[in-house]
C-alpha cells in the first residue's frame, strides 16, 4: 500500500512523552502526524489548550478522556474537519508527514486523512455507490468494481455484501453500515484514518468486529481513535492520550498509561473514580 | 352527577360537536366545488372542448384548445424562470448564507409571497408589456414566474435544511469540496422534497388569473409567438363567465373543472412522491 511504500519521514518530536524510557521507543518510531502547540477556540471559548502530541505510523493512537474534555475536537482538527464550524479558530501546528496541513488545499488533505464518525453515515445510495464515491469525485482512474471489492474486503464486509451491492446501504445493519462507511473511507487510500467513538451506536458484537478490523488495518495505514471507553482503548491501541478539560494530561503507550499512569489525574479517570 | 361536572360534560361536547362541524365544513367546501363544477360543466367536456377553438359569438360549440396550451406555455415559461432562481436561492440559503443573509432573504421571501397577484401583474407590466408595447407570453410567462420564486425557494431550502449533517460532513470527510457535496449527496437526498416543492408551486400558480389579465391578456385564436397575446385557462374563465351567453358560462365552468381537475392531480402526484418515503430514515 502506499502508505508503507513512502518512505517514513522522521521529524522533531515536540516532548510530549513522560520518561526517558518512553522517549526512546518514541524516538524510534516514524511519526506520520506532529501536532504541536495546539491552541483551538469556538469563537472566544478555548476548548483546546496547548497541545503537543505525535502519532506514529502505522499504529494506533487511541484519544481518551470525559465527555467534553476536546478529544473529538482535537480529533477534527487532524483533517481540519473544524473548518465547517462557524467562528472555529486554530493556533499551533499540526504537520502531515512533515509537511503543514494548514497550507495545503483542504480537498486533498481530506483524501489523504480518512474519517469515520459516531454514527454510521452511509449516503442514501447502493452499497457500491457508497464505497465508489470518494473514487469517484477524485476522478480516478482505477476501475471502480475491483477497487470496491478490495476496500469491502479490507472493512471485512465482501462476504456479507457481495450478492447485493446495488441494494441501499440502508438495508444494512447499524454495525455493517459502520463497517460500510470504513470501506467507504479506505477506498480512497487514506495515510491516516480517524474514527470518531466509531463504535459508540453499535452492539457489542458490531464492536468486537471493528475493533479486531481496526487493530488489522495497522498494517495499511494509521490509525487515530477516539473512544470514551476505556477497555476499548486498552484493548485496541499501541499508545493513548488522556484529555482533560482541553488539555492533554498524559501520552504513553498504552499498557504503560493503564498499568503504571505517570499522572494521578490519569489513574483517577482509568481506576474510575469520575468520567 | 354534580351541577359543575354536568356542565363541564356539556362543555366538553359542545366543544367536540362544534371543532367536528367546522372541519366537517372546511371538507365539504371542496366536495360542494367539485361537485358543483361537474355538475355545470361536464356537460361541456368532451373531445371539441380539448382540441378546436373557441366559436365565433353566437354559435354554440367550440373548445378552449388555445388557451389549454396558452396556460401550458404560460406555466412553462414560468417554472423556466422561477424555478431554477428559487431552486438555486434555496441551495444559497441553506447551504452557505451567515444567519444574517439568510434571515433578510427568506424575510423578503416571505413578503414576496405575501404580494397580492395583482400587483405582480402590475409589475410584470410595466417590467414587460410597456417596453414591448405587447401583451404577451412572456409577460404573463414572467409575472406567474415572480410569483414560483418564493414558493419553490423557501420549501425546497426546508427540505436542504432537513438533510442529515452528518451526510455532509461524510462527503467533506472524503475530500469533496463544498459544490460536489451539494450536488452528489445533498440534492440528491432532498430530491423528492424539492420535486414537490416545485409540482406544488406549479399548481399554485396555474390557478392565477389577476397577473394574466395584462400581462398574457387573452387571444381568441391560437397565439403563434411568444411575444403575442395568449389565452389561459384562468382568464378564459374569467371572461366567459361575466359574458351574456348561456353557452360560454358552461364553457367556463368545464375550463374551471379542467384547471381543478389538473392542480388535484398535480397536487396527488406530489403527495405520492413525499410519501414515497424520505431518503434518509428519520432516526
Amino acid at each position: 500500500m502506499h502508505a508503507s511504500v513512502r518512505p517514513a519521514v522522521s521529524v522533531n518530536i515536540p516532548p510530549i512523552v513522560t520518561n526517558a524510557a518512553t522517549r526512546e521507543t518514541a524516538a524510534a518510531l516514524a511519526m506520520r502526524m506532529t501536532v504541536s502547540k495546539v491552541n483551538f477556540f469556538y469563537g472566544t471559548k478555548q476548548t483546546l489548550f496547548d497541545i503537543n502530541l505525535g502519532i506514529a505510523a502505522n499504529k494506533v493512537t487511541a484519544l481518551i478522556g470525559p465527555s467534553g474534555c476536546g478529544k473529538s475536537t482535537l480529533l477534527r482538527t487532524l483533517n481540519r474537519m473544524y473548518e465547517t464550524v462557524r467562528n472555529a479558530r486554530l493556533e499551533g501546528e499540526i504537520l502531515l508527514d512533515g509537511k503543514s496541513i494548514l497550507s495545503q488545499d483542504v480537498t486533498a488533505l481530506r483524501r489523504c486523512i480518512g474519517m469515520v464518525f459516531q454514527r454510521p453515515n452511509p449516503f442514501p445510495k447502493s452499497i457500491f455507490d457508497n464505497v465508489a464515491y470518494g473514487l469517484r469525485i477524485n476522478g480516478s482512474k482505477v476501475p471502480l468494481s475491483e477497487a470496491v471489492e478490495k476496500s469491502l474486503r479490507r472493512a471485512a464486509l465482501w462476504d456479507e455484501v457481495k450478492d447485493h451491492l446495488h441494494k441501499s446501504a440502508y438495508e444494512l445493519s447499524g454495525g455493517q453500515q459502520q463497517r460500510l462507511c470504513i470501506a467507504r473511507a479506505l477506498a480512497v487510500e487514506p495515510e491516516v484514518l480517524l474514527l470518531d467513538e466509531p463504535c459508540s451506536a453499535l452492539d457489542p458484537i458490531s464492536t468486537a468486529k471493528i475493533e479486531e478490523l481496526l487493530v488489522q488495518l495497522k498494517d495499511l495505514c494509521t490509525i487515530v481513535t477516539v473512544t470514551h471507553n476505556m477497555q476499548q482503548a486498552a484493548r485496541m491501541s499501541d499508545f493513548t492520550a488522556f484529555l482533560l478539560i482541553g488539555q492533554l494530561i498524559e501520552f504513553n503507550p498504552t499498557p504503560q498509561l493503564f498499568t503504571t499512569p505517570g499522572d494521578p489525574r490519569t489513574e483517577a479517570y482509568i481506576t474510575g473514580r469520575f468520567g | 352527577m354534580s351541577a359543575r361536572l354536568r356542565w363541564r360534560k356539556f362543555v366538553s361536547g359542545f366543544m367536540l360537536t362544534m371543532t367536528g362541524v367546522c372541519a366537517l365544513v372546511a371538507v365539504s367546501v371542496l366536495c360542494f366545488i367539485l361537485g358543483y363544477l361537474v355538475f355545470h360543466g361536464g356537460t361541456s367536456i368532451g373531445w371539441n372542448f380539448f382540441t378546436k377553438l373557441p366559436a365565433p359569438v353566437g354559435e354554440t360549440g367550440g373548445g378552449m384548445a388555445n388557451a389549454i396550451l396558452g396556460s401550458a406555455k404560460l406555466l412553462f415559461l414560468a417554472s423556466l424562470f422561477g424555478v431554477p432562481i428559487g431552486f438555486f436561492g434555496a441551495i444559497y440559503l441553506a447551504e452557505f448564507s451567515g444567519s444574517t443573509v439568510a434571515f433578510i432573504v427568506r424575510y423578503a421571501a416571505d413578503l414576496l409571497n405575501g404580494v397580492p397577484s395583482i400587483v405582480i401583474g402590475i409589475f410584470a407590466y410595466s417590467m414587460v408589456v410597456l417596453p414591448f408595447k405587447h401583451f404577451s407570453t412572456l409577460a404573463g410567462g414572467f409575472a406567474l414566474g415572480l410569483m414560483m420564486i418564493p414558493i419553490t425557494l423557501r420549501s425546497t431550502e426546508e427540505f436542504l435544511r432537513s438533510v442529515p449533517n452528518a451526510l455532509r460532513e461524510g462527503a467533506m470527510a472524503l475530500g469533496a469540496s463544498k459544490w460536489k457535496t451539494i450536488a452528489t449527496v445533498i440534492v440528491p437526498t432532498a430530491y423528492r422534497g424539492i420535486l414537490t416543492a416545485v409540482l406544488l408551486a406549479f399548481a399554485r400558480v396555474a390557478g392565477e388569473t389577476a397577473p394574466l389579465l395584462f400581462t398574457a391578456f387573452g387571444n381568441r385564436f391560437w397565439s403563434h409567438r411568444w411575444n403575442e397575446p395568449t389565452a389561459s385557462l384562468p382568464v378564459m374563465i374569467f371572461t366567459y363567465a361575466i359574458s351574456p351567453y348561456d353557452d360560454w358560462h358552461r364553457q367556463a365552468w368545464a375550463a374551471g373543472l379542467v384547471l381543478l381537475g389538473l392542480i388535484l392531480a398535480i397536487n396527488i402526484v406530489a403527495r405520492a412522491i413525499l410519501s414515497r418515503g424520505s431518503a434518509v430514515p428519520r432516526s
